[in-house]
C-alpha cells in the first residue's frame, strides 16, 4: 500500500486532524472569501487580515476531505505573516506541485528546476496527491479562494 | 422458479475478473452503473460485425435486421415490465435523466398550467426535480416536497394536505442514496383519488426486483438500460397508450414525422415521434440481451439474493464497527433495496472511497446527485456500497476489511 502512504502522509493526517488556524475574523477589517468544490461538496472559507501589504492573519472555517482540510491548514501556516508578494509566489509554487507530473517526481533533477521543495517546507508532503488526480482538486481549493480573496482586495 | 447462482451471474461478467491495485476488483457500484453480462456485450458485437445499419428506411436485407432487432428490444422490454399496451408504449431515449426531461418537457409543458402542483419527494435524484424546476419558470408551476422522516422513509402523515392541487405526483422506487423504497403502489391510489398521475424514477429498481407498471399501477416509468446490465446511452420512458397520444413531440428532426413541408410538419404517430434522428440501435440490441438475462435469473430470485445480502451487511456492519460507521438509511430489510450509504466516523467519504480503492473496492463517495436529500440530514456526502445481481457475501468481506483499514488509519 505504498501509493495510499504517499497521499496520506503523516504530516497530513496530523493537519486534518488538529487543523491549524481554524476559526474566524471579524468582517471588516477582514476580508472574507468562499470557495466550492461542487463535485464532492467541499467548502472552505478564508478570513484574510491584510495591512500594509501584510497578511497579518489568517483563519479558516469549512469541511471536506482529509486532502482539502490538510491543504487548507497547511498554507495558513505557509502565508501568514507573509507579504503579499511572498504570498503569490507561495501560491504559485504550490500549484506548480500540483501540476507536476508524476513521472517526473522520480527525477529529483528536473523536478526542482520546476519547483523548490525546500521553499515549500511541509507543504511538500501534498506532492503525493498528484498521483491521485481527481484528488488535485481537494488540495488546490483552499489555494484558488486564497488566491481570489486577494484579488477582491486589490 | 428458476434455480439462481450469484456465482453462476458473477462468472458471466468480465470485468468482474480485473485485477485493480493487486486484488480481484470487488464491485459495488452497481447503484450508480451496473456490469454487463458477456451475452450483452456479444449481442452488440454481433449486431455491428453482422446487421449493422440504420433502422425503419432501408429495404434490404440488414435493413431490416436492424429494424427488427430494435423493434425487437422495445418489445422485450415491455413485456419485462408488463405495459399493458405493449410496445406501443415503450419510448427510448439516452437514459433516465432524458426520460423526466420527455416527461417535464412534453406532457408537463402541455398539461401543467400555473398552480398546478408536481408533488416529489426529499429523496428524489436531481433528474426527478430539476427538469420541474425548470418548467415551474416557464409555466408556474408549483414544485412540492413529501419531506423524509428520521427513519429514512417518507412521511406521508400529511399526505391528504400534500396532494392538493397535485396534477403529477413524480416519485422514485427506491432511492438511489437511502435504498428506501417507497409504497409505490399506495401512492398510485392516493394519486389517482385525488385525479392526479403517478410517474415513477425506476432506475434503481428493474435490475433488483420485479417491475410490473400494471401491477403498480403507475402513469409513467423511467429507467435506463446501463442501471440493469445493459449498455450506456439508451433509457426508456414507459407511459399509458392514451396518455402518450397526447404528448406532442419532444426533438425535432428525422423519424420523428409523418410530414414535412416547406410550410410545416405533421409529427408521426405512436413512440417515434418522441425518436428523432437515429437512435441508439446497438444499445437498443444490447438492452433486449440485458432483459433476456434477467428474465433467465429470475426477477423474484434477484430480489431475494440482494435482500439476503443487505440483510447480511447491515448485520454485520452494526456488529464489526459498533456505531463508528454509520449506516444512512433503513436497518432492516423491509422495503429496502441492496444501496447502503455509509457516514464513517472521522473519515471523509472520498477518503473513505480512496483507501477502499487500495483493496479493489469499488464504492461512490459524494452526494449523489440529491442534494436535498444529503442536506435534509446534514451531511455534503457519504460512501455509498451498492449490490447487483452478482454480488456476494464475500464483497462485503471485503468492504468490512477495507472500512477497518480506514478507520484505523485516520483513527
Amino acid at each position: 500500500m505504498s501509493n495510499l502512504e504517499d497521499l496520506y502522509r503523516e504530516i497530513i493526517l496530523d493537519h486534518y486532524r488538529s487543523p491549524r488556524n481554524r476559526g474566524e475574523l471579524a468582517t471588516p477589517p477582514a476580508h472574507r472569501v468562499e470557495g466550492f468544490n461542487p463535485l464532492c461538496g467541499d467548502e472552505v472559507v478564508v478570513y484574510l487580515d491584510v495591512r500594509d501589504g501584510v497578511l497579518a492573519d489568517i483563519k479558516l472555517t469549512g469541511h471536506g476531505c482529509s486532502i482539502s482540510q490538510s491543504s487548507s491548514s497547511l498554507m495558513s501556516g505557509a502565508v501568514k505573516g507573509k507579504t503579499i508578494d511572498e504570498v503569490n509566489a507561495t501560491i504559485d509554487s504550490f500549484k506548480k506541485l500540483m501540476t507536476v507530473h508524476e513521472s517526473a517526481l522520480a527525477k529529483e533533477e528536473d523536478h526542482d528546476d520546476e519547483v523548490d521543495l525546500r521553499r515549500l517546507g511541509e507543504l511538500a508532503a501534498l506532492q503525493g496527491v498528484v498521483k491521485f488526480p481527481v484528488r488535485i482538486k481537494c488540495a488546490t481549493l483552499a489555494w484558488n479562494t486564497l488566491r481570489q480573496g486577494l484579488e477582491e482586495l486589490v | 422458479m428458476t434455480s439462481f447462482s450469484a456465482r453462476r451471474v458473477r462468472a458471466d461478467i468480465p470485468q468482474l475478473t480485473r485485477v485493480v491495485n493487486g486484488r480481484t476488483i470487488t464491485y459495488l457500484d452497481s447503484g450508480a452503473s451496473s456490469l454487463q453480462p458477456r451475452s450483452v456485450i456479444d449481442a452488440m458485437s454481433r449486431y455491428y460485425e453482422l446487421r449493422h445499419a440504420n433502422v425503419h428506411r432501408g429495404v434490404y436485407q440488414t435493413a431490416n435486421e436492424a429494424t427488427e432487432a430494435y423493434e425487437g428490444s422495445r418489445n422485450a422490454v415491455a413485456r419485462f415490465i408488463n405495459a399493458p399496451g405493449g410496445e406501443n408504449e415503450v419510448v427510448f431515449t439516452k437514459n433516465t435523466t432524458e426520460s423526466f426531461n420527455l416527461l417535464a418537457k412534453s406532457w408537463g409543458a402541455t398539461n401543467l398550467k400555473s398552480g398546478d402542483v408536481v408533488l416529489v419527494s426529499e429523496m428524489e435524484h436531481h433528474a426527478n426535480i430539476v427538469p420541474w424546476f425548470q418548467l415551474r419558470e416557464t409555466t408556474g408551476i408549483e414544485v412540492r416536497f413529501i419531506p423524509v422522516g428520521d427513519d429514512y422513509r417518507l412521511d406521508l402523515s400529511n399526505l391528504d394536505e400534500l396532494l392538493k392541487g397535485v396534477k403529477l405526483l413524480s416519485i422514485t422506487g427506491m432511492s438511489n442514496v437511502l435504498g428506501t423504497r417507497p409504497p409505490v403502489k399506495d401512492l398510485a391510489r392516493a394519486a389517482h383519488d385525488v385525479g392526479a398521475l403517478i410517474a415513477v424514477d425506476a432506475a434503481q429498481m428493474l435490475a433488483h426486483g420485479p417491475t410490473d407498471v400494471t401491477e403498480l399501477d403507475v402513469d409513467f416509468a423511467a429507467f435506463s438500460g446501463h442501471k440493469m446490465l445493459g449498455p450506456t446511452g439508451i433509457g426508456v420512458l414507459w407511459t399509458r397508450e392514451q396518455v402518450l397520444d397526447t404528448m406532442p413531440p419532444f426533438l425535432g428532426g428525422g423519424g420523428m414525422i409523418a410530414d414535412v413541408r416547406t410550410d410545416g410538419y405533421t409529427p408521426a404517430k405512436g413512440v417515434s415521434r418522441f425518436e428523432a434522428g437515429t437512435p441508439p440501435i446497438a444499445e437498443a440490441v444490447g438492452l433486449h440481451a440485458a432483459v433476456r438475462y434477467l428474465e433467465g435469473l429470475g426477477m423474484e430470485n434477484v430480489a431475494a439474493h440482494e435482500r439476503t445480502l443487505t440483510q447480511d451487511a447491515l448485520t454485520r456492519l452494526e456488529l464489526t464497527f459498533d456505531g463508528r460507521v454509520r449506516v444512512i438509511g433503513p436497518l432492516n430489510t423491509i422495503e429496502r433495496g441492496g444501496v447502503i450509504s455509509l457516514d464513517v466516523e472521522g473519515v471523509h467519504p472520498h477518503d473513505v472511497a480512496q483507501v477502499l480503492d487500495q483493496f479493489g473496492v469499488c464504492v461512490r463517495p459524494g452526494h449523489h446527485c440529491a442534494k436535498p436529500l444529503m442536506r435534509r440530514f446534514g451531511l455534503a456526502a457519504t460512501a455509498r456500497a451498492s449490490f447487483g445481481p452478482y454480488s456476494m457475501t464475500k464483497d462485503t468481506d471485503v468492504l468490512l476489511e477495507a472500512l477497518e483499514h480506514a478507520l484505523k488509519m485516520f483513527g
